[in-house]
């Protein structure tokens, strides 16, 4: 690997890691709302967190684009009173994998909380736990599993992410330009090929090494909560 | 203390409306499947709520329709689930010390030591809750409850998920626990061993109403429940004589020790009635009584009320025979009862 490349792989990893973890609150407080919750509008919500699994990526880019831009109403109030800039910047990236992931880390973290047996809550409840002690001592670590699991896909999938970060910020080189979008970059190049083989081959490389980890972590995890 | 309940309660299609009083060490909740025994603990404990009523023990109300409905983790309820539930991701150790963490310090009069050693749980402690057999784990659900420091113990059916030997030994501890821990316990069981071995005030449901209470010594349903205390233990009989108010009878492997007091459920099926004193006949156990009732039936069999000296027993007997016989209330007879039908699991610690 060159520099470059090297580069890329960074700005790449950096991109899926704080996207993952900016999404992570959100897609677990999301979790807990659509596997508990009872309230009016829920499949609605439910289908609104769903729709970057449906729409076409350029769609979602687009939204961001209008949303989030320097113009754009919450992208203007973001600068203005947090200095935080998305068109253009790496942070964009960031955002527009946070969003892609998000119905991935919903599904697997919604699934998890679905499955804790309510009976062990209740059960906690008589020995004197408040609601707030019961998440931290008895749901949350019963669905840790879970966490782990989509938080490991919504990785994976930004890793992979191309239409929206393409439409939303561009392909700024250093920037904003992550495995996907370089190779894509490269085929429209001539005498590319070599480079684009060896992309290729890192964009497998850490793709499988996320999911080798993610299957041992998840093991790993679920012993510790079985017991 | 006092638990007090008078509550309607109404889960879709089913209605409980049941209201008791009752100071006794271990109440028992006794009734069929469905009749709404666990409804009523879940309406102790906070997991449900009523529409109507009034729920206190000793000085504290859980619950006063429209007014008081204190939170479960407020009231500190003990409850022992029919299935454990101990939290599979924490060891027996921090399974039982879950509970201490949330009671205030003033409150908290359970030691860890004291109840690790009631409940022969010291070899477990590093375990996790997966590796523990079914009486194990419903030990450990028990300890755990009690080191919450509980205000009362609400027990459903621990031993239903239990074999006969575990729930031999289950019952045993929690002989020990009302005798050393001094914590009001309500017992829910269908099982009228159960009930006998253990309660001292018996209250009965069914279909969502009170049906009956009333002290677990006498007579109840199907049986007659004897106060006794071990008079001798005959090693090479194997029989131990249990001596009781109306006279003394012979049982087989009682685990108790000579002088202690024992509590026998005896089955009407196994008591049978002769007017005159028998001879030549295996029943070790003849005891001459007065009949004070006579069943009601239309079936081939009756139930027969004899007092015999102050104690109350009852005999299931056939109609033709009560007619041969010309049993009447008031007619002095000899009730005999098989000493191996009296059986070690019939016999608990008063």
């Amino acid at each position: 690997m060159d520099s470059a490349e090297i580069e890329i792989l960074l700005l790449s990893l950096k991109v899926a890691f704080w996207g993952v973890l900016a999404s992570f609150p959100v897609a677990l407080a999301l979790a807990m709302l659509l596997a508990r919750g009872k309230f009016p509008g829920k499949a609605l919500l439910d289908g609104i967190v769903n729709l970057p699994l449906v729409l076409p990526p350029v769609v979602v880019g687009f939204v961001l684009l209008v949303a989030f831009g320097r113009q754009g109403p919450i992208g203007a109030f973001l600068e203005s009173h947090f200095g935080l800039v998305f068109s253009f910047r790496w942070t964009g990236a960031a955002l527009a994998a946070a969003v892609m992931g998000l119905p991935l880390a919903v599904r697997a973290m919604r699934q998890a909380v679905e499955s804790v047996d309510r009976g062990l809550e209740a059960a906690a409840a008589t020995l004197g736990a408040s609601r707030i002690w019961i998440f931290a001592t008895v749901t949350l670590p019963l669905i840790v599993p879970g966490i782990l699991n989509g938080l490991l896909l919504a990785f994976a999938r930004s890793l992979g992410e191309f239409g929206a970060t393409i439409t939303f910020v561009s392909s700024i080189p250093g920037e904003t330009q992550t495995l996907p979008l370089a190779i894509y970059n490269l085929t429209q190049v001539p005498g590319g090929d070599s480079q684009v083989w060896r992309l290729c081959a890192i964009s497998v490389a850490v793709s499988l090494g996320a999911l080798l980890l993610s299957e041992w972590l998840l093991r790993a995890a679920r012993r510790r909560v079985q017991g | 203390m006092k638990l007090e309940v008078d509550i309607g309660l109404r889960q879709g299609a089913f209605a409980l409306e049941v209201a008791f009083s009752s100071d006794a060490r271990i109440t028992a909740l006794f009734g069929r499947s469905g009749s709404g025994k666990t409804s009523l603990l879940n309406a102790i404990a906070g997991i449900v709520s009523p529409q109507r009523g009034r729920i206190a023990v000793g000085d504290t109300v859980f619950f006063d329709a429209g007014r008081v409905c204190l939170p479960v983790q407020r009231r500190r309820a003990g409850y022992v689930f029919q299935d454990g539930r101990l939290l599979p991701h924490l060891s027996v150790r921090q399974n039982l010390r879950y509970g201490r963490f949330f009671t205030p310090a003033a409150e908290r009069y359970a030691d860890f030591a004291q109840v690790v050693r009631l409940l022969d749980l010291e070899h477990l402690l590093e375990r996790r809750p997966s590796l523990l057999s079914g009486g194990e784990k419903q030990r450990v659900a028990i300890g755990r409850a009690l080191l919450a420091s509980p205000r009362l113990l609400l027990m459903d059916e621990p031993l239903a998920s239990l074999d006969t030997g575990r729930k031999a030994e289950i019952l045993y501890y929690v002989e020990r626990l009302r005798d050393e821990m001094g914590v009001p316990i309500v017992y829910v069981s269908h099982s009228i061993d159960e009930v006998v071995r253990l309660a001292d005030t018996v209250v009965e449901i069914a279909e969502g109403k009170l049906t009956g209470i009333g002290p677990a010594i006498g007579r109840l349903e199907g049986g007659a429940v004897i106060d006794a205390r071990v008079a001798s233990q005959d090693l090479d009989s194997g029989l131990a004589r249990l001596d009781f108010a109306g006279g003394s009878f012979f049982a087989p492997e009682v685990d108790a020790l000579v002088g202690e007091r024992v509590r026998v459920r005896v089955s009407a099926r196994d008591v049978s009635i002769a007017i005159e004193r028998p001879r030549g006949i295996s029943m070790l156990n003849i005891l001459p009584g007065v009949i004070v009732s006579l069943g009601e039936s239309a079936g081939a069999s009756l139930e027969v009320g004899i007092d015999v000296a102050g104690t109350p027993l009852v005999a299931r007997i056939t109609r033709k025979s009560a007619g041969e016989l010309g049993l009447a209330p008031g007619r002095p007879v000899f009730a005999l009862v098989k000493a191996v039908a009296i059986d070690r699991h019939s016999v608990g610690y008063a």
